[in-house]
């Protein structure tokens, strides 16, 4: 009962100051992360936000933060469930200075669109998020950096023609694709179906139902419609057992392509020799050999400050992709700081400097990133920044890249986005925004 | 109990309560809007008025008809969808859009309750489950229902009636909280009424119930219907006022394995158990979390913390379950009781 006691005055003070906690002093910029350390994702969640944090801290440490201005940051556990995470957002959106959002949630950046569009505050939704909100012109804050989904399926079918030997072998050929029976999953249904009558090839595509622990019926149906390929859209359990499925009915394994959500070493790994010569797609290598890795080893986990609790899983897929959208968010900075001034930004301002996030191929070599991803190049009105796409094959222990840094057909894509984004604004009323906007931003007071 | 209410020192006591009501309504209508923060507001009231009103819609199935549910979550989803559909498709004026939606959930609810007239018990349990998956697999197969948005979920409209917008945060709270106040002020019209003997009739010994010419078919649908409605607003105000934003995931078995261990530890058959259950189940972990984030502010891994919340969470209602197997109303009943002789005690001195 003491404890009790000793809690209820805490919980009252908590009560009472319903305020902030975290306070970003004048040279701070505040990174409020939505993290999910717990439940079913948890493997998602702390090997992103572990290599978002680990950048950060090394930001902090080797340069004193970015230009002098430190970055701080809270965590707020959701679980991957969007209640929680619009808790964290309500919790957390008052605290100063605060940079963007990351909740690596397609739920939870749903339900924070309208509040980060009155707060003015960027919401990036790397690798995944509502494919429409790439169109700048219609959702100035939220930004599906790197590769929406309607990206990534058009950057594995011109893998697909890749090893067809080009567009052309595509025609009379059969893919199947074996989604995910939830909203992430079925989003892409569409695109595949445009893009089977684009090139030719004979399109199936199968549900499994949600988690995917029982996949014999849709792999007799895959066995029967023998495609040359399988597209994998899973998530979570779903993919070893998408696997070892697929070898128990004679599948060859290298004829399935996993899509971003499928492309783990947690994905892999427990599914044993059945996922031998697997391949994924990925907008980040694997590995620990990059630059950017051995100083976050050097620097941060040497140092006792890393925040992986395994060590193992440095330069794994989900670590690196939190590594890769640390540097995003830091060069966002950077860049606005550039034109606003070495202090810290509002988030209006840090939105400035996503929208004018261009990283060359050049400048990712100097960030020490080369190989690890390609480039990026956000404009106003392109949200994603046509992001490059790379293929990894599992050899049983780890991924090796496969191909070259690929292409998504984007010119063919944004005329989808845009009547999606313009339906959308449609409906919620808003202005479509033109270029003399941008530079319109919200300062400090 | 009702040869106590006889007592003169009752009659001031229950006016006592009355005014207690009224001055909880006034600070809610009055002082919350104007001083609460935005946090207070969004994280913590708004998902509180939605689920004390699940809390209160199955309370009246199971509470006093004794109905077991586990389809709660799917009833708030078939509001929920719903009105988003009626907004969209027909422009509903908001108070018909919420009536369509609680005659929607009622139906399905009757549907869904057909089977109570042959299973009781576990058995009816495991055949509600079937309305949470089917109901919950038929938002997720036919993109119809969420109007073909390519992921499946819906960002919910801005709800306005007589030109007056729900966009601003105080705004929507006003809403949620009138509808929460009229519905609970009807719910317990209906539980005192007539309609009580009935329901508890069906509830304690529907074999003897039938015998003395209790409509047990009736009286069950009845039940099943209004808990369905009610349940259906609240999934209303839980996409429209609270989240913004609907999914089906969102409605899932957890859902209703919350609104039941509302009704439960709450109180079952009362009406306020459900407030009192809503605040332990949705508000508390709140509360929890921000202390221990608070007390510990960082020292501990985010998920440790979570998973120690869960365990003091859970341990806490094993204690009050413990302590009061009637629920939390059970125990402020104790404190009304004992209040009560002390200001009897204190009248009696004066005379």
């Amino acid at each position: 009962m003491s404890f009790f006691r000793r809690l209820a005055p805490a919980l009252l003070a908590a009560t009472i100051l319903t305020g902030s906690f975290s306070t970003a002093r004048a040279d701070e910029q505040f990174f409020p992360l939505q993290s999910y350390r717990v439940g079913p994702y948890a493997a998602g969640g702390t090997g992103f936000f572990g290599g978002f944090i680990d950048y950060l801290t090394l930001i902090n440490d080797r340069d004193g933060g970015v230009n002098g201005v430190k970055l701080t940051w809270a965590e707020g556990e959701t679980e991957y469930e969007v209640e929680k995470g619009v808790e964290v957002y309500q919790r957390l959106k008052s605290t100063p200075g605060i940079a963007a959002w990351n909740p690596l949630s397609v739920g939870i950046a749903y339900a924070m669109i309208d509040g980060v569009t009155e707060d003015r505050v960027p919401l990036l939704t790397v690798n995944h998020g509502r494919t429409d909100t790439t169109d700048g012109r219609v959702f100035p804050y939220v930004f599906p950096l790197l590769l929406n989904p309607y990206s990534e399926s058009s950057g594995i079918v011109n893998y697909i023609a890749s090893k067809e030997g080009g567009a052309e072998g595509l025609k009379g050929k059969k893919i199947v694709v074996l989604y995910h029976g939830s909203p992430y999953g079925k989003e892409t249904i569409p695109i595949y179906e445009l893009l089977a009558e684009k090139f030719g090839f004979e399109l199936v595509q199968i549900e499994v139902p949600h988690p995917g622990s029982e996949q014999q019926a849709q792999w007799l149906q895959i066995r029967r419609e023998r495609p040359d390929y399988v597209v994998l859209r899973g998530w979570g359990v779903m993919n070893p057992v998408a696997l070892t499925t697929a070898q128990r009915n004679g599948f060859p394994v290298d004829r399935i392509i996993g899509n971003v959500w499928s492309n783990s070493e947690e994905d892999a790994l427990p599914a044993g020799d059945a996922a031998i010569g697997y391949t994924a797609i990925t907008t980040q290598a694997s590995g620990q050999e990059y630059p950017v890795l051995k100083e976050i080893i050097s620097g941060v986990y040497d140092q006792g400050k890393g925040n992986l609790a395994d060590k193992n899983r440095i330069g794994s897929v989900y670590h690196n992709l939190g590594i890769v959208n640390g540097i995003l968010n830091v060069e966002a900075i950077r860049i606005a700081q550039a034109k606003f001034g070495n202090r810290t930004l509002t988030g209006d301002e840090v939105r400035w400097g996503f929208e004018h996030l261009q990283l060359s191929p050049e400048r990712v070599k100097e960030l020490g990133a080369e190989g690890l991803f390609h480039s990026i190049n956000v404009t106003w009105d392109n949200h994603e920044g046509e992001g490059y796409v790379t293929f990894q094959q599992w050899d049983g222990k780890k991924w090796n890249v496969v191909s070259d840094w690929i292409a998504p057909d984007w010119a063919l894509l944004r005329p989808i986005i845009e009547a999606s984004s313009e339906a959308y604004a449609r409906e919620k009323g808003i202005a479509i925004r033109t270029a003399a906007d941008v530079d319109t931003v919200i300062g400090p007071n | 109990m009702s040869a106590a209410l006889e007592t003169p020192a009752a009659r001031p006591f229950m006016a006592a309560q009355g005014a207690a009501v009224l001055v909880i309504l006034a600070i809610a209508c009055l002082l919350v809007p104007a001083y609460a923060s935005a946090w207070t507001i969004e994280a913590i009231l708004l998902p509180f008025l939605a689920f004390s009103l699940a809390g209160l819609g199955l309370n009246l199935l199971t509470g006093y008809a004794g109905q077991v549910s586990l389809g709660s979550a799917a009833f708030m989803a078939v509001g929920a969808y719903a009105a988003y559909n009626f907004q969209l498709r027909l422009d509903l004026p908001l108070p018909l859009t919420f009536l369509f939606a609680a005659l929607t959930a009622a139906a399905v609810g009757v549907i869904f309750g057909l089977p109570s007239l042959r299973l009781k018990g576990f058995y009816l349990a495991v055949s509600t489950l079937a309305a949470q998956f089917f109901i919950q697999w038929l938002f997720n197969k036919f993109g119809w229902f969420s109007n073909y948005s390519p992921s499946g979920v819906i960002s919910a409209p801005v709800l306005g009636f007589a030109g007056i917008t729900f966009d601003t945060r105080e705004s929507r709270y006003l809403l949620a909280l009138s509808v929460v106040v009229v519905i609970t002020f009807l719910v317990h019209r209906f539980v005192n009424g007539p309609a009580r003997i009935n329901l508890i009739a069906v509830r304690d010994n529907e074999t003897a119930a039938r015998v003395i010419g209790v409509p047990v078919l009736r009286t069950k649908l009845t039940a099943f219907a209004l808990s369905s409605a009610i349940i259906g607003i609240a999934g209303v105000l839980w996409s429209f006022t609270y989240l913004r934003t609907i999914e089906p995931e969102g409605f899932n078995l957890d859902r209703s394995f919350q609104i039941l261990f509302i009704a439960i530890i709450g109180g079952l058959a009362t009406v306020r158990g459900a407030f009192l259950g809503a605040g332990l189940i949705v508000v508390f972990p709140l509360l929890l979390s921000r202390g221990s984030a608070w007390i510990l502010d960082g020292g501990l891994d985010a998920g440790t913390v979570q998973l120690t919340q869960r365990i003091i969470l859970g341990a806490t209602i094993i204690i009050f379950l413990i302590l009061e197997p009637n629920g939390l109303s059970a125990i402020l009943d104790r404190i009304t009781a004992r209040t009560r002789s002390l200001f009897a005690k204190i009248t009696r001195g004066r005379a």
